[in-house]
């Protein structure tokens, strides 16, 4: 299987995604809105006791622009419901004849949709989060050495989140309404993934559990990074475990669905 | 009435025929509502109180809100899917039908799996009640009791007003959410912590604090003034220029045929 046709699948997607415009200016200004309001809500905490609060402010105002710019990318609930259609219909059917690989070619997909979602998205979030008055906006990193730091790690927990919600394909082969299961599963990643609020705010005890947990790769690694939560050392062991977890992911998805598709029973019709 | 009780008992009796997927699909939405209520445990973990509000307190407010929205939800769905009934053509068999539209668009649909965020509210509304040191008067206890008929008007409002946008732009407008989503987010705690000019918007513009802050400071007892027992009853005027806003909508519906 060459690569060309992930390519050209790839920039179908793509362009496919760059069309909706308008929904994309009303997605921006809503992103806009809700991390404000989060903002505001976590100054009110802040200016309680400073002392009590997990992480500088700065850092925090940085972890919720990046969180909201690069919502797309990370954002579990992002996923292709034209799949999880095609798996109910049958039309999977049409997909499983392409001599295509069916796990390498959803992970293009998804990537494909996520990548043209989030170019029209984070440009103007970033720049007027920039602009904001200090503690409220985002920060520049620290030098050049943290930004590429924090891109690798983008890069990782961007295919690690499309790798876990390939779990979820493959888990409605085996359930007809696999939304309760999802809703469950997207709840647990929410949390666990420091995309409500960021895991140092999580109680200590708890911390240690979570850290262990894949979830904890997933964006929350690159935004610490770059806001110089987590420091260079310890950001290339981070990046480390992220790579980790990305492959132990890969290779238990394949082989899910191999046993998935070993059993698939298509109707006719 | 009677036929909206007769729609009722046939969503209720359809939705019976799967019970498994509602079971799972009401689990799902509690795991959400409770990843939520975790997160107001975990920052008052660190924090003692914020503004003079504790935890039991936000919990109170908490509770206002995910159990108004959740009715508000359950109810008035249909508006919240109205961008598919206006795309395909459904609203042309509505407005044929010899009964008011937003009746129809209410029995429509009705989403019991909000249930699960119904439960989930009163739960943490007994537990706030047990734990917390507010005295119940019947007075407070009417005031809140009013609080969440108004935050359910006040939801619905803005589904409608958001369906009523639908006639002109075919789509959702995800602003919307902001308001409504947003609303029961951030409306865990009480505006007044966001800033004043926050509180502002959210009591003048889209009345959330009307039922939200204002009288959760007259039930906690942080305030003597009776006016603030009456402001729910302010909120639910907002039903007006919301149902004036969907009659204009209405008469500028056109139909874009299939």
């Amino acid at each position: 299987m060459s690569y060309i046709s992930y390519i050209t699948l790839f920039k179908i997607r793509f362009i496919n995604g760059l069309q909706y415009r308008i929904a994309a200016w009303a997605g921006i200004a809503t992103q806009f809105a809700w991390g404000f309001m989060n903002i505001l809500l976590f100054h009110a905490f802040y200016s309680e006791n400073p002392a009590n609060f997990p992480m500088q402010f700065q850092q925090f105002a940085s972890y919720t622009w990046l969180n909201q710019a690069l919502l797309a990318l990370f954002g579990i609930y992002m996923w292709d419901m034209s799949i999880f259609d095609d798996i109910i219909s049958g039309n999977i059917a049409y997909e499983l004849v392409r001599p295509v690989d069916l796990y390498n070619m959803w992970l293009v997909k998804n990537m494909a949709t996520r990548l043209s979602k989030v170019i029209l998205r984070c440009l103007p979030i970033l720049i007027v989060s920039v602009l904001l008055p200090k503690p409220f906006g985002l920060i520049p990193p620290q030098d050049i050495i943290t930004f590429i730091l924090f891109i690798i790690s983008v890069i990782c927990a961007f295919v690690l989140v499309n790798l876990y919600c390939l779990y979820y394909y493959i888990i409605s082969f085996y359930t007809i309404n696999g939304s309760g299961i999802r809703m469950v599963g997207m709840a647990m990643s929410d949390l666990l993934s420091g995309f409500i609020i960021p895991l140092p705010f999580f109680p200590e005890n708890i911390l240690k559990i979570v850290n262990l947990l894949p979830f904890a790769s997933m964006q929350s690694m690159p935004f610490f990074i770059y806001s110089g939560y987590i420091n260079k050392q310890e950001a290339l062991f981070k990046i480390g475990v992220q790579i980790f977890w990305i492959i132990v992911f890969y290779i238990t998805g394949k082989f899910f669905i191999k046993k998935a598709l070993k059993k698939v029973i298509v109707q006719g019709g | 009435m009677k036929l909206y009780f007769k729609f009722f008992s046939m969503h209720l009796k359809s939705l019976m025929q799967y019970k498994a997927s509602f079971i799972f699909l009401v689990t799902g939405r509690f795991f959400i509502t409770a990843g939520e209520i975790i997160i107001i445990f975990f920052l008052f973990d660190k924090y003692n109180s914020v503004q003079g509000f504790t935890v039991e307190d936000v919990l109170i407010c908490a509770a206002n809100v995910i159990i108004a929205f959740a009715l508000a939800e359950c109810f008035a769905r249909g508006f919240d899917t109205f961008p598919s009934i206006v795309r395909n053509s459904e609203f042309d068999r509505i407005m044929v039908r010899p009964r008011n539209e937003i009746f129809l668009v209410l029995s429509g649909k009705i989403e019991f799996t909000r249930i699960a965020g119904l439960i989930s509210g009163i739960t943490i509304l007994i537990y706030a009640v047990c734990v917390g040191n507010v005295v119940w008067t019947t007075g407070r206890i009417f005031t809140y009791v009013m609080m969440i008929i108004s935050g359910v008007i006040v939801f619905s409002s803005l589904f409608l007003i958001y369906a009523g946008i639908c006639f002109f732009t075919l789509e959702g407008l995800e602003f919307m959410n902001v308001f409504t989503d947003g609303g029961r987010n951030f409306g865990q705690y009480p505006f007044a912590i966001y800033g004043e000019s926050v509180l502002k918007f959210f009591t003048f513009v889209i009345p959330h604090a009307l039922f939200q802050y204002y009288p959760l400071m007259y039930v906690l007892g942080k305030s003597t003034n009776k006016f603030y027992m009456f402001t729910p009853f302010i909120a639910m005027l907002f039903i007006i220029p919301a149902y004036m806003f969907w009659k204009f909508g209405v008469r500028k519906y056109k139909s874009n045929g299939s």
